[in-house]
C-alpha cells in the first residue's frame, strides 16, 4: 500500500489509523488530537475546579500512567490550576507490585508528583499474601477488589483529597454497558456510564466508629474518568508513541479470563466495526437518561448539568477492583450475574485478572443460583447464546435506585449494614474461608470448566520502556 | 517482492510489548531470519509471520492468548515500523528486509 498522508498536516506520512473515525495520522497530530479531546471532555463535564487537589489512583499500567501523562500535559497547558498527585494502592502481594510501584515511583519523579502509597496491611491488618494464605489462591480476587474500591477512597481522604481520577476508558464503560445491559440491571448501566460518581454527603450523617482505618470523610469522595471517551487501542498508541514508561500486570494469584469475556467481545465488535465501541458508550448513556428515579442521572452526557447536579452516587461494589461482588438489597438472584460479571469489568482497568468461580459475600442469598450460575458461567465463557436467553434478559422488577447507608462497623458507604470489605474481614479473622465453600456445590461444574478454560497461570511481565 | 528473491531469508526485528512478551520466553525483541517465501513459494507476509511465531519462535503453549481463528487476536496491536498495520494491508503486508514488526497487547492490566 502506498503511504498515506497525515489527514490533518497532510504532509507527515500517517501512521495512526483511528478507531473513532477512520482518521488517518502522523505521529504529532495524532498526540495532539488525542490531549485535545481529553481537555474537551473535561472542560465540558466540568470536571476540574481551579485550585482542586486531585489523586490520580496510579498503578503504573497504561491507563493511569497515560492519564497521570495527559493530565499533566494539559494542567500545564490550559492552566487548570488543579494539583495532582499520585495515589498507589499496594495490596501487599510478595513480589508483584514490586515492579509496578517501582515504575509509579519513576512516574512520580518523571511528571514531578507526589506520590503516596498505601497498603492493605496499613487499611485492613491483612496484606493480600497473608488473605491468599488463609483463602487459597481461588477466590481471594473478591477481597483484593472490595479491599482496594475503598483503598483509594480511604487514601485519598487520609491526604485530604476530595477527587480521584481513575483510568477507564472507553472500552471499560462499553464492557460495563453491555454487562448491565445483559443483567437487567439499569441503576447501575447509570452509575457505572456517568463520567462522575460522588458519595451522597448524607451518607456522612454518623461520625464514625473508632476504628483508626476509617476516617468519618471517606464516603464523600468524588470520582471521575477523564479518559473514558478514549479507546483502549489509542490509549496504548499514546504511550507507545510518547515512551511513556508503564508496566504490564497480571494477577499472580488468578487465571488469566479474556477468553470469551464481554472484554473478548468488545474487542471482537471493534475488529468488525471500530466505531462501536463509542456508539456502545454512547447508546449506554442515551439508556441511562431514561431510568426510573435517576434523576440525576444524566449519564454524564449532559453538558449542561452544572454544580453537583450531574454526580451519581457510586455504589460499593462498583469499581475500583481486580474483582468485587454484588451486594444488593434488591435483585438476590442476579447477584450470582453481576458478582461474575463484575470481576470481569474490573479486570482489565487494574491490572488484575480475575477467576470465573469467585462467589460473592454470604449474605447474598443462594436461592436460584444454580441455574444462574450456569448462565453466568456460559456467558462468561462465551457460549452466551445458549443459555442466557431467557433469564439474563429478565429485567429486574424494580429499577429504583439502591438505599445507601453506611457499614456500621467501619461508617464507609454501603447498601448492607456491614459493608463487604467488613464482612470479608470479619470472616478472615475467624479464619473462614467463606468464599471457596459457598462454592461447592453451585455450578461447580460449569465452573470448573470455565476455570479450566482460562486458566493460564501466573505471570508477571517487565515492560521495559516502549 | 523483488527484495525476497535474492535469498532464503528476511532479516526483521519483532517486538512484544504491553504483556505480550510473556508468551515469547519473557523477550521482548526477536532478531529473525524469516523465510523469505510461505508455504506456498509466496512472498511471506504477516499472516506467514505470525504463523512462523507460533511454530517456531513460541514456546508457551497457549497459542491462543496470540491467535484467534488464524489471525492476530482481536486486542493485539500490530504495528509495522510504527504505523498501524491497518495502514499497511493488515496480514497482507509483504515484509521487508529490517522492517521491524510490533505486537503490542491491550489487553493487560491498566
Ligand atoms: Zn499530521
Ligand atoms: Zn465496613
Amino acid at each position: 500500500m502506498p503511504p498515506s498522508p497525515c489527514a490533518i498536516c497532510k504532509t507527515n506520512r500517517a501512521l495512526i489509523l483511528r478507531p473513532k473515525n477512520h482518521q488517518k495520522l502522523c505521529k504529532p497530530c495524532f498526540l495532539s488530537v488525542f490531549e485535545s479531546e481529553i481537555h474537551h471532555t473535561i472542560t465540558t463535564n466540568n470536571l476540574f475546579h481551579r485550585g482542586e487537589r486531585i489523586a490520580i489512583g496510579a498503578s503504573g499500567g497504561k491507563d493511569s500512567t497515560v492519564l497521570a501523562s495527559v493530565l499533566k500535559t494539559l494542567n500545564e497547558r490550559y492552566d487548570y490550576g488543579v494539583e495532582l498527585i499520585l495515589l498507589s494502592i499496594d495490596e501487599g502481594i510478595k513480589g508483584y507490585r514490586d515492579d509496578s510501584l517501582e515504575t509509579v515511583k519513576r512516574n512520580a519523579q518523571q511528571y514531578n508528583m507526589p506520590l503516596t502509597i498505601l497498603g492493605y496491611s496499613e487499611l485492613y491488618g491483612w496484606t493480600m499474601d497473608q488473605v491468599v494464605e488463609q483463602v487459597g489462591k481461588k477466590g481471594n480476587c473478591t477481597y483484593c477488589g472490595v479491599f482496594r474500591r475503598q483503598a483509594l477512597d480511604r487514601g485519598a481522604a487520609r491526604l485530604g483529597v476530595k477527587h480521584v481520577v481513575t483510568g477507564h476508558n472507553a472500552d471499560d464503560v462499553a464492557e460495563t454497558v453491555l454487562m448491565n445491559l445483559l443483567r437487567g440491571d439499569l441503576p447501575r448501566l447509570s452509575r457505572t456510564t456517568s463520567i462522575i460518581t460522588s458519595t451522597p454527603s448524607a451518607a456522612l450523617a454518623n461520625p464514625s466508629s473508632s476504628s483508626p482505618s476509617s476516617p468519618p470523610s471517606h464516603t464523600n469522595i468524588k470520582r471521575s474518568k477523564p479518559l473514558k471517551y478514549a479507546y483502549e487501542k489509542e490509549i496504548v498508541l499514546y504511550a507507545h508513541h510518547k515512551n511513556l514508561d508503564y508496566f504490564s500486570t497480571e494477577c499472580i494469584y488468578s487465571p488469566e479470563a479474556f477468553r470469551g469475556s464481554a472484554r473478548a467481545l468488545i474487542k471482537n465488535l471493534e475488529r468488525v466495526r471500530p466505531s462501536a465501541i463509542l456508539d456502545v458508550v454512547r447508546s449506554g448513556e442515551d439508556m441511562a437518561r431514561l431510568v426510573p428515579g435517576s434523576d440525576e442521572g444524566c449519564g454524564g452526557g449532559c453538558e449542561s448539568q452544572g454544580g453537583n447536579g450531574g454526580q451519581i452516587p457510586v455504589a460499593e461494589e462498583e469499581d475500583g477492583g481486580c474483582g468485587s461482588s454484588g451486594g444488593r438489597t434488591v435483585g438476590g438472584d442476579m447477584a450470582a450475574v453481576e458478582r461474575q460479571l463484575a470481576l470481569n469489568e474490573n479486570a482489565q482497568e487494574n491490572g488484575l485478572e480475575v477467576e470465573i468461580r469467585t462467589v460473592g459475600v454470604k449474605s447474598q442469598g443462594c436461592e436460584r443460583s444454580d441455574s444462574l450460575r450456569s448462565d453466568v458461567v456460559s456467558l462468561v465463557n462465551g457460549k452466551s447464546g445458549q443459555r442466557v436467553k431467557g433469564q439474563a434478559f429478565t429485567p429486574r422488577k424494580t429499577p429504583q435506585r439502591q438505599v445507601m447507608g453506611q457499614c456500621k462497623r467501619c461508617g464507609y458507604l454501603s447498601s448492607q449494614e456491614i459493608c463487604k470489605a467488613c464482612v470479608l474481614l470479619e470472616g478472615l479473622n475467624k479464619n473462614r474461608p467463606k468464599n471457596q465453600i459457598e462454592v461447592d456445590g453451585h455450578g461447580q461444574e460449569e465452573a470448573n470448566e470455565a476455570v479450566d478454560a482460562i486458566e493460564v497461570g501466573l505471570q508477571q511481565v517487565k515492560i521495559e520502556g516502549i | 517482492m523483488s527484495e525476497t528473491k535474492d535469498g532464503d531469508t528476511i532479516p526483521i526485528t519483532v517486538e512484544f510489548t504491553g504483556g505480550l512478551e510473556m508468551l515469547f520466553s519473557n523477550q521482548r525483541k526477536h532478531e529473525l531470519k524469516l523465510p523469505a517465501k510461505d508455504e506456498s513459494e509466496e512472498p511471506a507476509n504477516i499472516a506467514f509471520l505470525v504463523r512462523y511465531l507460533c511454530e517456531n519462535v513460541m514456546k508457551d503453549p497457549r497459542k491462543d492468548l496470540f491467535v484467534l481463528d488464524d489471525s492476530v487476536r482481536p486486542g493485539i496491536l500490530v504495528l509495522i515500523n510504527d504505523a498501524d498495520w491497518e495502514l499497511e494491508g493488515e496480514d497482507m503486508y509483504e515484509i521487508q528486509r529490517r522492517d521491524n514488526i510490533l505486537f503490542v497487547s491491550t489487553l493487560h492490566g491498566g
